[in-house]
């Protein structure tokens, strides 16, 4: 029982993480119709940046920062040159394009800081709570993790809900030609859109870094387990890729303590197919049509 | 048999029986390591070709291909150790095997559009290769299976070189599967798997299955990757985890770009760029003296200025932008110098 709780709990701090990973894949396939393949690479690049500012001994939370900031303007830079060009292409040349993005930073990666996996520090202590003369699975760096990914869902709500710019990136992605005649700059829109999601992944990166350590491909499976989220959320709402990620953190959580860690990835790969073959469109998702 | 299939089976043996004589001269020729990179080439070949029937003919984007691979390959090694068959059956077993995982992703992958089947084979690719670790005593860990290298047969004389035996038996699968996708390619089926990759409602109501085409072609492709797993095994002599990593998927995607996305001939090239690159990125760099980190990655940082470049600059690949530009200097100089207008694709 003691076990079950600690796997919970563990699960809970986990699907904060994938939560966000998801939030970042769902925010541009809303905009653009595109699913960031590159994702994996951009949030590895910026907890590579994140790394060698603290690393050079500056504090941790400018080192979070920096992360936070590289992310905004890496998504933005990469829809601006590469990937505005692949919108509206058939779905191959953007999956092939942001594909080839993800394993161009990788490499990009491997030559500035080596393949060797490097630590991360966590914001906080990753020690258990001490709650009856036992440590249970959640620290104060879990609950860091989770205060701040409900502060970020928070934050995206209000943008979406009550700004200017949120009505008018809402209105790009439902409608474009519409919004396009309504004067909004559609364009500017999917850019702030893929800065805004970039910025999300380059939270989950440094988030999950200091459990799967700092190298090229060791955010690999960050990306599988933040599609299965989106997949189980419908892959079109944020407030589903959240649950979805919260549904995934626990799952896994499981799969991980009973069936061993290395498990999990095809655990999830279990997850997605079976979330696709029954409820293709997501958990939460009413009846809808094909347009033929 | 009608008269039209049995001239493309015809023609299709005649190639594969010239290439196949082509390499038999070349492979006598050259050194033991070029003989190496030829047995590579082809069960890059037999993988890349696999990809571009499912890719390009259907329309079905697969990141998993490097984990069917290590099916092909794990399954070689553990039938091989088992039985004492010829290579051949050991590496058809190992080919079926790989074709009924192929089935069960296939059949998922049914149900998934584009985005959702690249997503979910991107999880095999990842998830795969730890199960080596999670069953290291029946996988081996990270450290694999070894494979006993194939003897070449006492016929052939005492001193006759393994290396050029095993290129022989790469080849004489590359030509195999050659033949058997180019024939399928023409037949009812390759008609089928255009037709659903270019338009599904249009197929379906032409009376074509869809999804019944869609497993076919993630079948018929698995069953290569297999294949290719297996030789990968004959000639590097192990199955390990760390040769089927994502990169090894992506690679081999690389390559169908490369060869153009759906022709069996630009398939050729894909596989000869996937093997000859590292090894120029190696030389450039030694030749440069570039630190060992950014000679680790040149070539993959290659793949991804390649995966990038060709969508956005050709959209065809390298085999359809030759073939295009040759187009147009014929109709340049058949229109004489008359002015030309510009067509839209």
């Amino acid at each position: 029982m003691q076990r079950f709780v600690d796997l919970t709990l563990n699960g809970i701090a986990n699907g904060a993480i994938y939560a966000a990973a998801a939030l970042s894949l769902v925010l541009i396939w809303r905009a653009t119709r595109i699913l960031n393949f590159a994702q994996a690479g951009m949030l590895m690049f910026t907890t590579f940046i994140a790394w060698t500012v603290i690393d050079h001994g500056v504090s941790y939370w400018l080192g979070f920062l920096v992360a936070l900031a590289s992310g905004l303007a890496m998504g933005a830079l990469v829809e601006r040159t590469i990937v505005r060009r692949v919108e509206g292409a058939p779905p191959l040349n953007a999956i092939i394009v942001t594909l080839g993005i993800l394993v161009l930073l990788q490499a990009l990666a491997g030559m500035l800081w080596g393949s060797t996996p490097r630590s991360f520090p966590p914001a906080f202590s990753i020690r258990g709570y001490e709650i009856g003369g036992h440590a249970v699975l959640f620290s104060r760096f879990d609950l860091f993790t989770v205060l701040v990914v409900a502060a970020v869902m928070a934050g995206l709500v209000a943008l979406f809900s009550w700004t200017s710019l949120g009505l008018r990136m809402r209105a790009s992605a439902f409608e474009p030609e519409v919004a396009r005649l309504l004067g909004v700059r559609v364009g500017d829109m999917f850019t702030v859109g893929w800065a805004l999601a970039s910025l999300v992944g380059s939270l989950a990166g440094v988030l999950v870094a200091p459990s799967v350590f700092v190298s090229p491909n060791s955010f690999d499976a960050i990306l599988v387990f933040g599609f299965t989220a989106a997949v189980i959320g419908g892959l079109d709402s944020p407030s589903g890729a959240i649950v979805g990620g919260g549904l995934l953190g626990l799952a896994l959580s499981y799969v991980s303590g009973y069936a061993g860690s290395e498990t999990v990835t095809l655990g999830a790969l279990a997850i997605l197919v079976a979330t696709l073959m029954v409820r293709p469109a997501g958990l939460f998702a009413g009846p809808r049509e094909r347009r033929v | 048999m009608t008269g039209v299939a049995r001239v493309t089976l015809a023609r299709n043996l005649a190639i594969a029986a010239a290439a196949g004589v082509g390499l038999w001269v070349l492979t006598s020729t050259v050194s033991a390591y070029a003989n190496v990179q030829i047995a590579t080439m082809a069960y890059y070949f037999v993988a890349v070709a696999g990809l571009t029937v499912l890719t390009g003919q259907n329309g079905q984007v697969s990141l998993g291909h490097g984990a069917l691979m290590a099916v092909g390959a794990y399954a070689t090694a553990k039938i091989g150790e088992a039985v004492t068959w010829p290579l051949a059956a050991v590496l058809a077993a190992a080919a079926l095997l790989t074709a009924i995982a192929g089935l069960l992703v296939g059949a998922a992958a049914a149900r998934l559009r584009g985005p959702y089947l690249a997503g979910a084979t991107l999880a095999l690719a990842v998830g795969l290769p730890a199960l080596a670790t999670r069953f290291s005593d029946f996988l081996g860990a990270s450290n694999g299976l070894t494979v006993a290298p194939p003897i070449p047969p006492a016929s052939l004389g005492a001193t006759f070189p393994l290396e050029r035996w095993q290129a022989w038996i790469a080849c004489a699968g590359a030509l195999i599967a050659y033949v058997l996708l180019a024939n399928l390619m023409r037949s009812g089926y390759g008609r089928a798997f255009r037709a659903v990759r270019d338009d599904e409602i249009a197929a379906q109501l032409a009376g074509y299955h869809v999804a019944r085409t869609q497993v076919v072609a993630f079948v018929v492709s698995a069953a290569c990757a297999g294949l290719a797993g297996g030789l990968l095994a004959v000639v590097t002599s192990v199955a390990a985890p760390g040769a089927f990593t994502l990169t090894l998927s992506v690679a081999l995607l690389t390559g169908v770009i490369l060869g153009g996305l759906g022709s069996l001939a630009g398939a050729v090239w894909g596989a000869a760029a996937l093997v000859l690159l590292p090894s120029w990125s190696d030389d450039l760099s030694g030749a440069l003296s570039l630190s060992s980190n950014v000679q680790a990655n040149l070539a993959l940082a290659f793949y991804g200025l390649v995966l990038i470049a060709v969508i956005l600059v050709a959209p065809h690949g390298l085999q359809g932008a030759l073939g295009k530009a040759i187009g147009r200097m014929w109709d340049q100089r058949r229109r004489g110098r008359a002015p030309r207008k510009e067509e839209e694709e």
